[in-house]
């Protein structure tokens, strides 16, 4: 049952990280490699906020996604100006950037050692200490993304953010601003992912920064291409999958010190095979 | 009045002089056409004008405008709406929704709170309608045939309610019912004051149609005038003939 619990609450947390890429890469054809970054800004700005400064969870949790989305908006003015390649490979950097700052920026992360003993949330007076209450915490926070989600795609915004996809420049002349719009998905898809990463400090009681590399960005990627591109729902069940696989992985009985390796080795080639016999995954409107 | 100017207008591509020195000039209420053999930069022109290929000399005057670079978001601002020869519409997308995209609003801010209005979705039925292809409009755009693509073209162009546009061979692989649809859309926008600029090969439209007549070789003009005047010179004959 408290695995179940476990099970179901990562599944949650994770299951918010995938639908806000959905939006970047599923609906405006966006490929983003640095969602795991975003996480640990939020989780890292969120944890210090809370432990130094006596920030009550949700205002540090929402004042650490903006934060997210302030570097995202830097980010992205920079980036998404550039093509496609580059912006990827640039997405790669931040992430790889954000993870080495967390790993040495000894006195405000504590390093590699990470930052224990944060508190579970107690929000709008109600404490999540206990962990059934924290995964309905979990579970209505990803329903607010999934509708905002819906509610972006049924907005004349979303309607151009799947032109952009297909055809930038043919949208640009209609008197579109595309990087503007490109901009603001990519700040909103921070700003989530962030929260999320919030989320999973409070829940774990511990952050290091070995949660945040580009791995896990990928890891994220894999999920909604699994998923399906360009829906939400198949980024919830992509996440189902994924972690489900991860955890049942664990049952399997690999030696502790390749079970690590054997996990990226098992998602590695269900990405390869999806590719191969199923492009638009499970539930995909669109190929990459 | 003249609607748009181009000066001494050019586009290289490395060894192709595709746009060379062009000065041509579009008239408010009147339809201009752009003849030329194929190769001879008719396109180019229209994609350096409106910003899709980065022009590499000359300028463009657009009203008090003068404009020596033009950018793809620029060209709906500078009132100019356009089609292109190979259809460039959003495939996985409904044929309403092509529509709609010419029709909501632009600014990021409102377009994020807002979802299409009643006007917007009238709007859409009626310029669907225009065309025929109200029936298809729950349909993707790549479910249409090659001329129903080229007609959402001409719809979505038309939502844009501009004061310049460019068709790039809108009659091309339509049925004869249809292209007289086209003609008197294009006719209708002359009326309603529109500078109209049309590329066509086909010289009975083009003499039907057209008010003024730009005749391109290799990238330049080498002719201009009335249809009448243009298409009977010996060197225009030779250009189409010649080669
Ligand atoms: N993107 C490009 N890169 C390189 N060369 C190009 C490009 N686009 C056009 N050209 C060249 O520029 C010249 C003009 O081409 P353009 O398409 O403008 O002609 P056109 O008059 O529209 O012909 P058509 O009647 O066949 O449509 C041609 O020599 C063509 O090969
Ligand atoms: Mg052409």
């Amino acid at each position: 049952m408290d695995y179940a619990v476990h099970i179901l609450t990562m599944i949650a947390i994770t299951g918010i990280a995938a639908v806000s890429l959905n939006l970047l890469i599923g609906e405006t054809g966006l490929v983003s490699v640095a969602q795991a970054a975003f996480a640990g800004i939020g989780a890292y700005g969120m944890t210090l906020l809370m432990l130094h400064a006596g920030i009550p969870f949700l205002a540090a949790a929402l004042f650490s996604a903006l934060i997210a989305g302030a570097i995202a908006l830097i980010i992205g003015a920079i980036f998404l100006s550039l093509r496609e390649v580059y912006y990827v490979f640039g997405t790669v950097g931040l992430n790889m950037i954000v993870w080495a700052i967390l790993l040495n920026w000894d006195s405000l992360t504590r390093g590699p050692l990470g930052i224990p003993g944060i508190t579970r949330p107690e929000v709008l007076g109600i404490s999540f200490a206990d962990n059934t209450a924290f995964l309905i915490l979990c579970a209505v926070v990803l329903l607010a993304v999934f509708a905002a989600h819906y509610a972006i795609m049924k907005s004349n915004f979303g309607r151009v953010l799947h032109a952009v996809r297909e055809d930038e420049e043919a949208i640009a002349v209609l008197g579109y601003k595309t990087e503007v719009y490109k901009i603001v998905i990519f700040v909103i898809s921070a700003a989530l992912v962030a929260f999320s990463g919030s989320l999973y400090a409070t829940y774990l009681s511990y952050i290091n920064p070995s949660a945040f590399t580009v791995n896990d960005s990928i890891f994220i990627l894999a999920i909604v291409i699994l998923g399906g591109l360009g829906s939400a729902y198949g980024a919830i069940v992509g996440t189902c999958m994924l972690v489900g696989a991860f955890e049942a992985l664990r049952f399997i009985g690999f030696p502790a010190s390749i079970a690590g390796d054997m996990r990226q080795v098992f998602y590695g080639l269900i990405l390869i095979l999806f590719m191969l016999y199923l492009p638009r995954g499970l539930f995909g409107k669109f190929r990459i | 009045m003249t609607a748009l100017v181009t000066r001494k207008l050019e586009k290289r591509f490395l060894g192709v002089h595709a746009v060379d020195h062009v000065d041509i000039a579009c008239k408010d209420g009147s339809i201009t056409a752009l003849v030329g053999p194929n190769g001879s930069g008719k396109t180019t022109l229209i994609n350096t004008i409106t910003g899709i290929l980065p022009m590499d000399g000359g300028e463009i005057r657009v009203g008090e405008r003068t404009l020596t670079r033009v950018r793809p978001t620029d060209a709906a601002g500078l009132g100019i709406a356009r089609t292109f020869q190979n259809t460039r519409l959003i495939g996985q997308m409904s044929v309403l929704d092509n529509i709609l995209l010419a029709l909501t609003e632009r600014s990021v801010w409102r377009a994020l709170f807002e979802r299409q209005g009643q006007s917007h979705l009238d709007a859409a039925e009626a310029v669907l309608r225009r065309v025929g292809l109200s029936e298809k409009r729950h349909a993707n755009a790549e479910e249409l045939s090659y001329g129903q693509r080229k007609l959402l073209e001409i719809a979505r162009a038309l939502s844009m309610r501009s004061r310049i546009y460019f068709f790039d061979e809108p009659f091309a692989g339509l049925f004869p019912e249809m292209r007289k649809v086209v003609a008197e859309i294009l006719r209708e926008l002359r009326a309603g004051g529109a500078a109209v600029v049309l590329v066509e090969h086909d010289m009975d439209l083009i003499r039907d149609l057209a008010d003024f007549c730009y005749v391109l070789d290799s990238g330049k003009v080498i002719a201009e005038g009335t249809p009448e005047q243009v298409l009977k010179e010996p060197h225009v004959i030779e250009a189409y003939l010649g080669k």
